[in-house]
C-alpha cells in the first residue's frame, strides 16, 4: 500500500514538476520570441562595454569587456564585505560586552544601540547616513588634512585619500621576502601552538605571529633599495591626485552595514559568553589565573563556539546586504550586472541567473566552511 | 497511474501551453486599451516637470498630460489613464511585456535603441541635448579642462555613454559615479560630491532655477556633447496605435498653430476654417479614420489643452521650473515643433 | 537569523539548586540593606569603581550631546510642514482620496479583530495588552493627526473596545474559535476591500493594487509574504525530510538558492523576469502583486528553515507515540507533530516578519511606492525639494514603532504561549 503511494505521489511530483517547467519555459522562449527573436546567449559578454567605472581595484575603461566590469563589481564586493565583517566583528564583540558591563548606563547605552539598528531598515539607514552626514563633510577644496608633509591623509565628501606605494624593479624580490617571512610566521606560530598543548603555557601566539611578519617586512624594506616609490595625494585642480582613494560611497556602505551586523553579532556575543557556566570564571580564578588570561584561554575559546556558527551566517548576510549600494551608487557587483550592465544590453535573463549563480557560489562556499567548523567543534567534544 | 494516462497528461497540458503562449499580440492594441477601459502610460516615478506624485497622491507633468491627452482622444475621458511608474531601465521590458501600451517616459531616440529594443519610436515631442553643469567658483568654459573630474550620472541613460565618448574622443579621463535616484543625484552634486552633473540641457537649467538654493553658483557650460531628441514609444507591429500616439502629438501641435486653446476651443466649433472643421470634427471624420472617436481633438484640447498649454502648465513660464521653450518653440516661432497637416 | 537559539547552559544552570541569597565566593549572607535605596543603587550601578565612575561620566557626557544635538535639530532645525502636508500619501500612496474609507472600513475590522484576540487569548487585563488595544487611541492623540483621521481613530477604539465586550459573552473556547477564524479570514477581507470590484460606477470600484501605497503597501506586503508563505515553507520544510531523494533534494536545492541570494535580485527576477514566464494572453500581473510574489517565494525559504527547527525541538518520542497508535505518516505529521512545532516557532516567526517588514524597503529600488518609495517620491516633488532629513527621519521613526512593539509583542505571546525558554522545561 505505501509502496504504490510512494510510488503514485513519486511519478505525479515528477510529471508536475516537467510540466510546469515545460510551461515556464515554452512562455519565456514565445515571450523571448515574439519580443525581438533574442535568444538566451551569453555572448554579450564579451562586448565592450561603454559606460566608465569609478571605483575599481583593476584598470578599466569603457572599451574593456563586460566580464571584465562584472570582476570589478565582485571585487567591490568583496572589498565591502571583507572589510565590513572584520569590523562589525570588532565593533559587535565590544558592543557585546558593554552590554553586559555592570554599569547601568553603559549597558543601556549597548541596549538601546542594539535596539536601534535593529528595528530600522538597513536601507533607509544607509540613504539617511549617505546623505545627512557623509556628504556634508568638507567639499575636497576644504578637505581635512592629518600628518601633512610626512604621510598626508585626506578627508573629505570624496572619500579617504592617503599616500600609497606603486612597485619599483626592486619589487619582484621583494614580494618573495614577505612570502618567505609568512610562512616562517606560520610555522612558529604553529610550533609555539604545539608547544603550548603539551607544556600548558599557552603563549601569546597571535602576538608573536604579527612581530615576525613585522620584523621581516621592516628587513626586507631596509636591505633592498626602495621596492614601492611611495605617491602622496595633493590637491590638484579641483580633485586630489596621487596616492589611493576609498570612496566616500565604499565608506557609507561600509559604515551603515557595520553598524548594522554589529547589532546583531553583539547579540550573539553577550549570548556566547553568558553560555559559558560561571563555575568557569570561578574555578579560574581560585586557580590564579589573571581575569586578562581567564578571557583568554577559558571564557572566549569556550563562547567561540557559540558565537561562530551566527557570526558566519551574519557575514553570508553581510556580502548579501553590498547590494544595497545600489541606492548611493556604490559600484557593488550587483549595481553593476542587475543595474548597469542589465540597463544597457536588456538582458534580464542573462543577467539575473549570473547574479543568483556568483551569489549562491559565495554563500556555498561560506556554508562549507560553517559545516566544517561545526563539525571539527564536534570532534572535539 | 498508467503510461498511458501520463502520456494523456503531457498532451493536454502541451497543448494548453502552447495555446495559451502561442497566440500573443494577435489583438491590436487599440482593442486591447478600449476593452480594458483605460490606458496605461509607462512614465516617470518622479521626475520634476515630466512626471511626478503631487500632494494628492495623482501624478501630473508634461509627459502625465500626453497621457491624458490620449485617454480624452481614445474615451472622451482624460481620467481614464493610469500610470505606470518605471526606472530608466524597466521602461522597455514593460513596454514588451505588454504591461504598458506606450513610454510617455522622456526617451531619447537612438539608431541602437531603435534596434535593440521591441519599440517603435513614433514622435518627437521635445527638442533636448545632453548639457554638462558645474559650479561657477571652477572657472570652467571647456571640456578639456574637465579632466580627471567627477561626474554625476544617471545609469542605464544615454548620457552616461555620451559622457563616455565625450571623453573618449577628447583623451581625456573622469570618475562617474553612476546614481540611480534622481534626486539623490542633485544632491550628491550639490554637496559637492562630483564636480558635474551631467542630464539633459532643459531639466539642468529647469532644476537649477527651482531648486537650488543658489542657482547663480552654477552654470550649465556652453557645450552641448550629445542631441537628446526625446520621443513617445510603442511596440513594433502595431501601425495604427503608431498612428494613434503620433496623431495625438501633431493634433495638440496643430492646435497651439491654429491657437486653439482649452479656454476657446468651443468658439472653434463653428468655425469656417476647413483645417480647423477637421480638426475638431465638424467636417469629415478623420477620428475614424485612426479608429477614434470623430471629436478626438476637441475633447483632448478640451480636457488637457493644446501643446503650448502643456509645456506652460509643466515646464514653462506656468510652472515653477520657467523653462523658455527655446528650440521647442513652434516652428512659426523659430523653434523646431513641427506637425504634419490635417489633411 | 534574528532568533538567537535559546541558550542551553543558561537554562541547564536555572535548573540546579541554587541558593541566591548568598554570595558564591565568600558563602555569608550580603549585609542588612539600609540607606537611601536611591543614591545606593547609585552607587552600585554607576559608581562602584574607579573605572565605573569614568565610565558613567564618559556616558553621562555622550548622552548629553547626542540628546542636545537632537533635540536641537528636531525643534529648531526641521521643518515638519513636509510631513503634515504629505501624511496622506505616506499612508497611502496614491489611492483615490474619495476611496479611503475602505481602507478605514479595513482598519475597523481589524480594530474588531484586536479586541477578539486580546479576549479570547488573555485571562485577565495587564499592561502590554491595554497598551496594544489603546494604540488608535494613542496615534488619534499625535500632533500630526487630521481631523478625519482623529474621528476614525477613535471609531477603530469603539470597535475594538465594543469587540472585546462582546467575545466576553462566549466561552473560552467559542472565543479562540471566533478568533482564529476571524484572524485567517481577515487578510482576504480587507485585500478585497482595497481591490475592490471591476464595476466603475459601485459602491467599490476597482482600485488597481499599483496605486496602493505608502505605509500600507509596506504593512500588506510584509503580512501577505509571511502569510502565504507559511503553507509554501511547510510543504518545503516537510520535503527536506522527505525520505524520497528527489523531492528532498528538489527542496533543499531551493530553499540554498534562495537563501544564497540577496532579496533585491528576488525583486529584480519578480519585477522583470516574472512576466517573460507567464503566458502573453493572459492580462499582466500587476506590479505589486508580482512582488508580492516575489516577497512571498523568497520567505517561503526562510519560513521552511524555521518550520523544520520546530520539527527537530518535538522530541523523538511524539513521532514513536503517534506511530504506536497506528497514525499513518502523513496523519501523525498533520495532527500530532506540525501543530506543536508551530506552536514553538510563533515567536520566530513573528521576528521574521519583522525583519520582513524592514526588508520591504527594497521595493523602493524596483520603483513600487512603499513608505520609502513614497518619501523619495515626495523629495522629488519640487514644493519639498531639500527636506529629506525630515521625510528620512520621519520614516525611519514609523518603523523603528512599529519593530519594536511588535518585538515587546512577541516577547509577551511567547509567555502567554509557554513556548521559547520555557519549552525544555516543562518536558
Amino acid at each position: 500500500m505505501s509502496a504504490f503511494y510512494g510510488s503514485s505521489i513519486r511519478s505525479s511530483w515528477w510529471l508536475w514538476s516537467r510540466l510546469s517547467w515545460f510551461f515556464l519555459y515554452s512562455n519565456m522562449v514565445t515571450a523571448l520570441r515574439t519580443q525581438k527573436e533574442v535568444p538566451i546567449s551569453y555572448d554579450f559578454l564579451h562586448d565592450t562595454a561603454g559606460f566608465n567605472l569609478g571605483e575599481s581595484a583593476i584598470a578599466f575603461t569603457c572599451t574593456d569587456p563586460i566580464h571584465r566590469a562584472m570582476l570589478v563589481g565582485l571585487l567591490n564586493t568583496f572589498k565591502v564585505s571583507i572589510t565590513g565583517i572584520a569590523l562589525a566583528t570588532l565593533l559587535g564583540t565590544f558592543i557585546g560586552v558593554m552590554r553586559l558591563s555592570t554599569n547601568f548606563l553603559v549597558s543601556k547605552i549597548a541596549w538601546a544601540y542594539i535596539n536601534v539598528f535593529r528595528n530600522i531598515p538597513p536601507l533607509l539607514l544607509l540613504i539617511f547616513w549617505y546623505r545627512a552626514v557623509f556628504l556634508k563633510l568638507p567639499r575636497v577644496q576644504e578637505a581635512i588634512v592629518f600628518f601633512d608633509p610626512v604621510f598626508p591623509i585626506y578627508i573629505a565628501n570624496r572619500g579617504l585619500f592617503f599616500p600609497w606605494g606603486t612597485p619599483t624593479e626592486s619589487w619582484s624580490t621583494y614580494r618573495w621576502i614577505l612570502l618567505a617571512g609568512f610562512v616562517l610566521a606560520v610555522f612558529v606560530a604553529y610550533r609555539l601552538r604545539q608547544h603550548g598543548k603539551r607544556t600548558g603555557r599557552m603563549p601569546l601566539v597571535s602576538l608573536w605571529f604579527a612581530v615576525i611578519l613585522l620584523v621581516v617586512t621592516l628587513l626586507g624594506y631596509v636591505i633592498l633599495p626602495d621596492p614601492l616609490e611611495i605617491t602622496k595625494p595633493a590637491l590638484k585642480g579641483f580633485n586630489i591626485r596621487g596616492g589611493a582613494t576609498l570612496s566616500l560611497e565604499f565608506w557609507g556602505l561600509l559604515f551603515v552595514l557595520v553598524i548594522y551586523a554589529a547589532a546583531y553579532i553583539a547579540e550573539a556575543v553577550r549570548a556566547g559568553i553568558l553560555s559559558v557556566d560561571r563555575g568557569q570564571r570561578e574555578a579560574a580564578r581560585a586557580l590564579g589565573f589573571s581575569s586578562f588570561n581567564i578571557m583568554r584561554l577559558i571564557i572566549l575559546p569556550q563562547a567561540i563556539r557559540v558565537v561562530v556558527p551566527p557570526l558566519i551566517s551574519y557575514a553570508i548576510g553581510f556580502t548579501k546586504n553590498t547590494s544595497l549600494g545600489l541606492a548611493i551608487g556604490y559600484t557593488d557587483f550587483f549595481a553593476i550586472t542587475g543595474g548597469l550592465i542589465l540597463n544597457n544590453t536588456g538582458r534580464a535573463v542573462e543577467t539575473l541567473t549570473i547574479i543568483l549563480l556568483v551569489y549562491l557560489t559565495i554563500s556555498l562556499i561560506a556554508s562549507l566552511i560553517l559545516n566544517m567548523y561545526n563539525r571539527r567543534i564536534m570532534l572535539s567534544h | 497511474m498508467s503510461k498511458k494516462f501520463r502520456a494523456l497528461c503531457i498532451c493536454i497540458f502541451v497543448l494548453l501551453a502552447l495555446t495559451l503562449s502561442v497566440h500573443a499580440q494577435d489583438t491590436s492594441t487599440l482593442a486591447l486599451v478600449q476593452e480594458r477601459g483605460h490606458i496605461i502610460c509607462i512614465s516617470h516615478s518622479g521626475y520634476p516637470g515630466f512626471g511626478f506624485l503631487d500632494e494628492e497622491g495623482n501624478f501630473s507633468g508634461f509627459d502625465t498630460d500626453f497621457c491624458r491627452a490620449t485617454a480624452a482622444a481614445i474615451f472622451g475621458d482624460a481620467d481614464a489613464h493610469e500610470i505606470l511608474p518605471a526606472s530608466s531601465a524597466d521602461r522597455f521590458t514593460f513596454l514588451a511585456t505588454g504591461e504598458g501600451d506606450v513610454i510617455y517616459r522622456t526617451t531619447t531616440w537612438t539608431l541602437s535603441r531603435d534596434t535593440d529594443n521591441n519599440a517603435q519610436y513614433a514622435v518627437i515631442y521635445f527638442y533636448d541635448g545632453q548639457g554638462l553643469m558645474v559650479p561657477t567658483s571652477l572657472g570652467i568654459s571647456t571640456i578639456e579642462e574637465l579632466d580627471g573630474a567627477t561626474i554625476c550620472t544617471d545609469p542605464g541613460t544615454t548620457s552616461e555613454l555620451n559622457i563616455a565618448d565625450a571623453f573618449a574622443a577628447r583623451g581625456l579621463e573622469y570618475t562617474p559615479l553612476p546614481i540611480e535616484d534622481d534626486e539623490e543625484a542633485w544632491n550628491t552634486y550639490l554637496e559637492g560630491r562630483c564636480d558635474v552633473r551631467t542630464t539633459d540641457r532643459s531639466y539642468l537649467a529647469s532644476y537649477a532655477s527651482t531648486a537650488f538654493p543658489n542657482p547663480e553658483e552654477h552654470m550649465v557650460l556652453d557645450i552641448t556633447i550629445s542631441k537628446e531628441p526625446l520621443a513617445h514609444v510603442v511596440r513594433n507591429g502595431d501601425d495604427q496605435w503608431l498612428d494613434i500616439i503620433q496623431w495625438v502629438t501633431f493634433a495638440l501641435i496643430n492646435a497651439e498653430e491654429y491657437g486653439i486653446t482649452s479656454e476657446n476651443v468651443d468658439d472653434f466649433l463653428d468655425s469656417e476654417d476647413p483645417v480647423v472643421r477637421r480638426m475638431l470634427g465638424t467636417e469629415d471624420d478623420f477620428g475614424g479614420k485612426l479608429g477614434l472617436p470623430s471629436d478626438w481633438v476637441y475633447q483632448m484640447i478640451k480636457q488637457v489643452g493644446n501643446y503650448g498649454e502643456m509645456f506652460d502648465r509643466n515646464l514653462g513660464a506656468g510652472s515653477p521650473l520657467n523653462l523658455p521653450r527655446g528650440p521647442n518653440a513652434l516652428w512659426t516661432d523659430g523653434g523646431l515643433i513641427y506637425a504634419p497637416p490635417f489633411r | 537569523m534574528r532568533l538567537l537559539r535559546p541558550n542551553l547552559t543558561l537554562r541547564r544552570r536555572m535548573a540546579l539548586p541554587v541558593a541566591p541569597v548568598t554570595d558564591p565566593q565568600t558563602n555569608v549572607l550580603p549585609p542588612a540593606r539600609e540607606g537611601n535605596t536611591a543614591l545606593r543603587w547609585i552607587k552600585e550601578n554607576l559608581f562602584s569603581s574607579l573605572f565605573d565612575s569614568v565610565l558613567t561620566i564618559i556616558s553621562l557626557l555622550f548622552l548629553f550631546f547626542a540628546l542636545r544635538l537632537a533635540l536641537d535639530w528636531v525643534f529648531n532645525l526641521a521643518q515638519w510642514d513636509v510631513i503634515t502636508e504629505n501624511i496622506n500619501i505616506l499612508m497611502k500612496g496614491a489611492y483615490p482620496s474619495d476611496q479611503v474609507w475602505r481602507i478605514w472600513l479595513g482598519l475597523y475590522l481589524l480594530g474588531a479583530i484586536v479586541g477578539i484576540n486580546l479576549r479570547a487569548w488573555n485571562r485577565e487585563l495587564n499592561r502590554t495588552t491595554i497598551a496594544i488595544a489603546a494604540i488608535p487611541l494613542i496615534l488619534a492623540l499625535l500632533p500630526f493627526a487630521s481631523e478625519n483621521a482623529r474621528i476614525n481613530l477613535i471609531i477603530i477604539q469603539v470597535t475594538s473596545a465594543a469587540a472585546y465586550l462582546l467575545t466576553s459573552i462566549l466561552g473560552d473556547k467559542r472565543r479562540r474559535q471566533l478568533a482564529a477564524v476571524m484572524s485567517i479570514l481577515y487578510i482576504p477581507v480587507f485585500i478585497l476591500l482595497l481591490e475592490g470590484f471591476t464595476d466603475e460606477d459601485g459602491i467599490m470600484p476597482l482600485v488597481k493594487s499599483d496605486l496602493w501605497g505608502g505605509l500600507l503597501l509596506s504593512v500588506l506586503l510584509a503580512t501577505v509574504g509571511i502569510i502565504f508563505s507559511l503553507p509554501l515553507g511547510i510543504v518545503l520544510a516537510l520535503g527536506r525530510r522527505s525520505r524520497q531523494p528527489a523531492i528532498s533534494a528538489l527542496c533543499i536545492t531551493y530553499i540554498e538558492v534562495v537563501r544564497g541570494v540577496p532579496l533585491i535580485s528576488i525583486l529584480f527576477m519578480g519585477n522583470i523576469m516574472l512576466q517573460l514566464f507567464m503566458p502573453q494572453s493572459l492580462p499582466p500581473i500587476d506590479r505589486v502583486v508580482r512582488v508580492m510574489m516575489a516577497i512571498t517565494l523568497f520567505t517561503a525559504a526562510y519560513m521552511a528553515e524555521i518550520v523544520r527547527g520546530g520539527l527537530q525541538a518535538i522530541p523523538k518520542g511524539q513521532y514513536d507515540a503517534a506511530y504506536a497508535l497506528g497514525f499513518s505518516g502523513l496523519k501523525s505529521m498533520r495532527v500530532i507533530i506540525l501543530p506543536q512545532a508551530l506552536r514553538i516557532v510563533i515567536p520566530v516567526i513573528v521576528s521574521q516578519f519583522i525583519g520582513l517588514l524592514l526588508d520591504t524597503t527594497l521595493v523602493a529600488l524596483v520603483g513600487l511606492f512603499d513608505l520609502l518609495g513614497i518619501g523619495q517620491a515626495i523629495l522629488s516633488n519640487p514644493n519639498w525639494l531639500g527636506r529629506s532629513q525630515e521625510v528620512y527621519v520621519f520614516i525611519g521613526l514609523i518603523y523603528w514603532i512599529l519593530a519594536t512593539s511588535m518585538a515587546f509583542a512577541s516577547q509577551r505571546l511567547e509567555k502567554n504561549l509557554g513556548v521559547g525558554r520555557n519549552y525544555d522545561e516543562s518536558q
